[in-house]
């Protein structure tokens, strides 16, 4: 069987702990509309124009992003950096778009880490069958799990989907125990507001087991061009930048409410 | 730091670079006396070194607690005559030079102009090396296949162990006067140069005292003249130290500075050696007078910074000696290259890292100077918080200290035969070079220029700069069938300039032998006195000479680059990409874009690309390693360029891996610039998959924007990212920091950036002393801020 998969980073030290190969999935349930990685929403192979500036010429190509690999070409790469992952005890993230949207794919590679010893993280939007949680939840020691907008209405329109079963799914998996990070991406005018902020804080002080940490993403904006050279929809030209007081404001919030905030 | 060290730094980084003709003067006296003719030469040399230090100018300056400068102020700088004499043309560029310029004075000029050039014209070293070197020697070294470290410098690259510490140099002449008493003049054949050289020893190590006293003298003498009380009593202070070290062994952390500076101003005047002279693992030397110190009260943790900053500024303000031409180019830096190590294992292989080791990162973090070099090694036995108060001085972005293998070095230097004591007392020196500090002679005798020979290869044995055939007829390149083909034809041509190189090393090595030994140098390292033998004679316990490997990146990625077009895809055939090179890829930009972009890169752990730097590794190594010189030293080989890269650069036409003619090669390991995309973990794979236990020593560079350094678990990836790399037998890492707003706004306004140091490659430098090439070339080195940001 064979995942596709649209790139491969090393030396990611932001997706959990240690230094990390990140593996990134295509194809996306979601349609944020920030999303930084739009070339990872589409399940399939896409041709893209890429430019290279050589003497000030550019030079054209179309190159194809997104890549069928099989298990043991996708663990070829994550064993390339084990030796860095192992002296910082670090090890391999699956993200995407959504990696839970190849759940067998993920699910026979999280297997072939476990059985290596290599520590797994599942970097999650949350919106997928809840059995497919339960399903991998053995196998992975660290989920970084986004929540985005608590209010429904507000969270369809700004991702393209309901949030009732993120929401839902999120409870299954903190009542399995698993050690979870939440990840919320603090995007001015569609996340950033202190209701938003209040419900998401009260949903994660009922969630039962330990208080999971949150690590809070401020927006920036270095992907405009890339929705251009994927003549995608962009509307996010118009979101401004984060204001630095109200990231602070917003820690506080969190960490006066017993919840630990990640930098 | 106190308003004293404030005062001192101050001056030093105020003061201007100067030619002194003072030594040059003093020389040519000594050798037009006529003196030289009736006594044997280590005897000459010595005495010559001795009237150097009867005659010289004294300094001592305000508030100064260690004394003594080379020349007669800061920063004037002395000329070796008997090296390489400066023509009134060479002054004049030295005056007038953008970059690395030393002002000369009417007066320098006349003292040249009137005697000095008159007496040494067709006399130096350097006539007879040129007079020496056969027409394949000058054909490479003019093409610029490799240079030559010993045309314009003495050979040097040696360490200080720990001789000076027990013993003074009274001890050091009751040594020679007991070898000399042993000497068999009915059995020993050598018998009669072996007394020579040791007397010259013995006049030397008086020399040096009699140096110290003339300090003491004046000293007193300025304590007289002197209103401040306390200045006063420390001008007294420093006089009775003069006059109890070097003579006998020191008993506190302020004689020991001050016994290893006079010992550091013998050397650098004795001649000019290359990497001038070093203290090597200073926190182990000091640390038991360091402790008397505290104990008994005569020093506080305090006092013993400001005797370090005070040492410190001491190095400052002896920039290399003037250098032109071939060696101004691959060497063009004010630098000296003392490089200070800290850290490591002690002799017994236990953890040598100490209090002093972090008060010397203390001293070096405040004192922010271009000299000395400083650097660490890293043993898996050293703790992660000696690592970690490094890369908080590396984050500033002063490109200091730079990160050693401690556990690599032994290896290397113990597969060469040195004992592990000896290995474990050793380090790097220079920019990278492994040696055992106290036993070793590590001669670096040049550069050698990688993808030059590949080019030669291309062009069937024709350099195409000049037309003119200066290598092997290696075959029709239009012909080559396969990459087995290349390899061949191109290992035929590097053994063909390898051994033109090693039989020009072992011609100078007899010339240094011959006429210009060195008994000062020849006291401090074992086993000279006991073998009678001169350094530059075979006398250390150990000898080693390297040809240092410049361009990996680039030839690999040339050799990935034919491969990949040619003989896998067939985008191009051979024909084509040879035609391009010709025209410099003129009206070929589509084909350099697709080598430059889309082609396997060294630095990005891809086998592609990778399996060439082994190749081409493995066979440099093939040609040099263990091959035997007069003295009985072995060659070695290491991979370091200095500022080789630029100066080969402009030797070098296009290359197959997109470069322009004339553009500088890759530096070091590393990748070539910018063309490591994979992140720093991919160029460390790639860096270690040539076995690096096997030379003396790479450089590897990897830069780094400040803000990744700025939190807990940047830290700790980079700590991780230098364990990890040394696991793999990595040599050496340097992190440059900074970013490249800053860099790009310092070149347009370079007055704002008076103090801006960046590490350039084995060593830092002033931002504003490069020249615009290698500024540019440091701006073009990958940011990884994108990936630390990801």
């Amino acid at each position: 069987m064979k995942g596709l998969i649209f790139d491969i980073r090393r030396f990611t030290i932001h997706d959990g702990p240690g230094i990390r190969t990140t593996i990134f999935f295509k194809g996306c349930p979601l349609r944020c509309i920030w999303c930084h990685n739009p070339e990872s929403q589409r399940p399939e192979i896409e041709a893209i124009e890429t430019e290279t500036r050589l003497d000030g010429r550019e030079f054209k190509k179309k190159l194809s992003v997104g890549q069928l690999m099989t298990v043991e070409e996708v663990f070829k790469e994550i064993k390339k950096d084990r030796i860095f992952s192992e002296e910082s005890h670090g090890g391999v993230t699956f993200s995407g778009g959504e990696p839970m949207m190849q759940i067998v794919f993920l699910k026979n590679l999280l297997e072939r880490c476990v059985a290596e010893g290599i520590h797994t993280t599942v970097d999650t939007c949350g919106y997928a069958t809840p059995e497919n949680y339960t399903d991998i939840a053995a196998q992975t020691n660290l989920f970084l799990y986004d929540l985005k907008q608590m209010d429904d209405q507000l969270h369809r329109k700004i991702t393209g989907k309901s949030n009732a079963i993120i929401l839902d799914n999120l409870k299954t998996l903190a009542s399995l125990g698993k050690e979870i990070v939440i990840r919320f991406p603090f995007i001015p005018g569609l996340t950033s507001g202190t209701e938003n902020v209040k419900a998401m804080i009260q949903f994660i002080k009922k969630l039962p087991g330990d208080l999971p940490s949150v690590q809070i993403l401020p927006y920036h904006s270095l992907a405009n061009n890339k929705y251009e050279r994927l003549q995608m929809l962009n509307e996010i030209r118009n979101i401004p930048e984060v204001d630095q007081e109200d990231l602070l404001r917003t820690q506080k919030l969190f960490r006066k409410a017993g919840i630990s905030i990640l930098s | 730091m106190n308003q004293r060290i404030y005062k001192l730094r101050q001056d030093s980084l105020n003061a201007i670079n100067t030619l002194s003709e003072e030594r040059a003067l003093i020389i040519t006296r000594f050798y037009a006396s006529g003196i030289k003719e009736s006594v044997s030469t280590p005897v000459m040399r010595a005495m010559a070194f001795r009237s150097f230090f009867e005659e010289k100018s004294l300094c001592i300056l305000p508030g100064e607690l260690i004394i003594g400068e080379r020349g007669p102020q800061p920063k004037a700088t002395p000329t070796f005559p008997e090296i390489c004499v400066h023509s009134i043309q060479d002054l004049d560029i030295l005056n007038k030079r953008e970059k690395v310029s030393f002002v000369v004075s009417e007066q320098t000029r006349k003292a040249f102009d009137e005697s000095i050039i008159p007496y040494w014209s067709g006399k130096t070293h350097r006539d007879r090396l040129m007079n020496q070197m056969d027409e394949n020697w000058k054909n490479a070294y003019g093409a610029g296949i490799f240079t030559e470290f010993q045309e314009q410098r003495a050979p040097g690259h040696t360490v200080l162990g720990d001789i000076i510490y027990h013993k003074g140099m009274l001890d050091i002449i009751a040594d020679i006067e007991s070898e000399l008493s042993k000497l068999n003049f009915y059995q020993d054949s050598e018998a009669y140069e072996k007394s020579e050289e040791l007397k010259a020893m013995k006049i030397t190590a008086e020399a040096l005292i009699m140096y110290a006293e003339r300090n003491a003298v004046l000293l007193d003498e300025m304590a007289i003249h002197e209103n401040d009380d306390d200045r006063k009593k420390e001008l007294l202070k420093i006089a009775a130290i003069c006059r109890w070290v070097p003579a006998h062994a020191p008993r506190t952390m302020h004689e020991a500075i001050q016994y290893y500076w006079f010992v550091h101003l013998g050397v650098i005047s004795e001649l000019n050696p290359w990497d001038s002279f070093n203290p090597g693992r200073l926190d182990q030397h000091l640390l038991p007078f360091y402790n008397g110190d505290l104990a008994s009260g005569r020093l506080t943790k305090e006092s013993a910074l400001e005797l370090l900053q005070a040492f410190w500024i001491k190095f400052n303000n002896h920039p290399a000696p003037p250098k032109i031409g071939v060696t101004a180019e691959e060497s063009n830096t004010y630098t000296d290259f003392s490089l200070i190590n800290l850290g490591g294992l002690k002799p017994d292989g236990s953890d040598a890292v100490n209090e002093l080791s972090f008060l010397i990162l203390d001293v070096i973090e405040e004192m922010r100077l271009l000299q000395p070099s400083s650097m660490i090694q890293v043993s898996r036995k050293n703790p992660d918080n000696f690592i970690h108060r490094a890369l908080k001085i590396i984050k500033t972005g002063y490109g200091q200290p730079s990160i050693f293998n401690t556990d690599g070095i032994i290896q290397q230097l113990t597969r060469l035969g040195k004992q592990i004591q000896d290995a474990r007392k050793g380090g790097a020196s220079g920019c990278v070079e492994s040696g055992a500090f106290g036993t070793e002679s590590y001669v670096l005798t040049g550069y050698f220029n990688l993808p030059k020979v590949l080019e030669i290869t291309l062009y069937n044995g024709i350099d195409p700069l000049s037309g003119i055939k200066i290598g092997l007829e290696t075959g029709n390149p239009y012909l080559f069938k396969s990459m087995d083909e290349v390899m061949a034809a191109f290992k035929l041509q590097l053994q063909f300039f390898i051994d033109i190189k090693i039989k020009g090393n072992n011609i100078i090595e007899k010339l240094f032998s011959h006429h210009l030994p060195v008994p000062f140098l020849s006291l401090l390292i074992d086993d000279c006195i006991q073998k009678g033998r001169d350094y530059n004679s075979g006398g250390a316990r150990y000898n080693t000479l390297y040809i240092q490997g410049v361009g990996l990146g680039s030839i690999t990625d040339s050799l990935a680059a034919i491969r990949y077009h040619v003989f896998e895809t067939a985008r191009y055939t051979f024909t084509d990409i040879l035609n391009a090179l010709k025209v410099n890829f003129k009206a070929y930009e589509e084909m350099r874009n697709e080598l430059i972009y889309y082609s396997p890169k060294w630095g990005n752990d891809n086998d592609e690309a990778d399996q060439f730097a082994v190749q081409v590794f493995e066979a440099f190594y093939e040609a040099v390693d263990n091959r035997p010189s007069p003295k009985g030293a072995k060659h070695r080989i290491n991979m370091l360029p200095t500022t080789c890269h630029i100066y080969f650069g402009k030797k070098t036409s296009a290359l197959p891996d997109g470069r322009l003619a004339g553009t500088p090669l890759s530096e070091g390991i590393s990748p070539v610039q910018g063309s490591d995309t994979q992140g720093p973990t991919a160029v460390l794979k790639s860096a270690a998959k040539i076995d690096q236990l096997r030379t003396g020593g790479t450089l590897l560079n990897q830069k780094f924007s400040p803000s990744f350094f700025e939190k807990e678990d940047g830290i700790k990836a980079i700590t991780a990212l230098v364990r990890t790399y040394f696991r793999m037998d990595g040599h050496h890492i340097q992190f440059n920091v900074v970013n490249v707003d800053t860099l790009r706004d310092a070149q347009k306004h370079p007055e704002k950036y008076r103090d801006l140091i960046v590490r350039v490659a084995g060593y830092s430098d002033y931002f504003n002393d490069l020249g615009k090439d290698l500024q540019d070339e440091i701006i073009h080195r990958t940011e990884h801020q994108n990936i630390a940001n990801n």
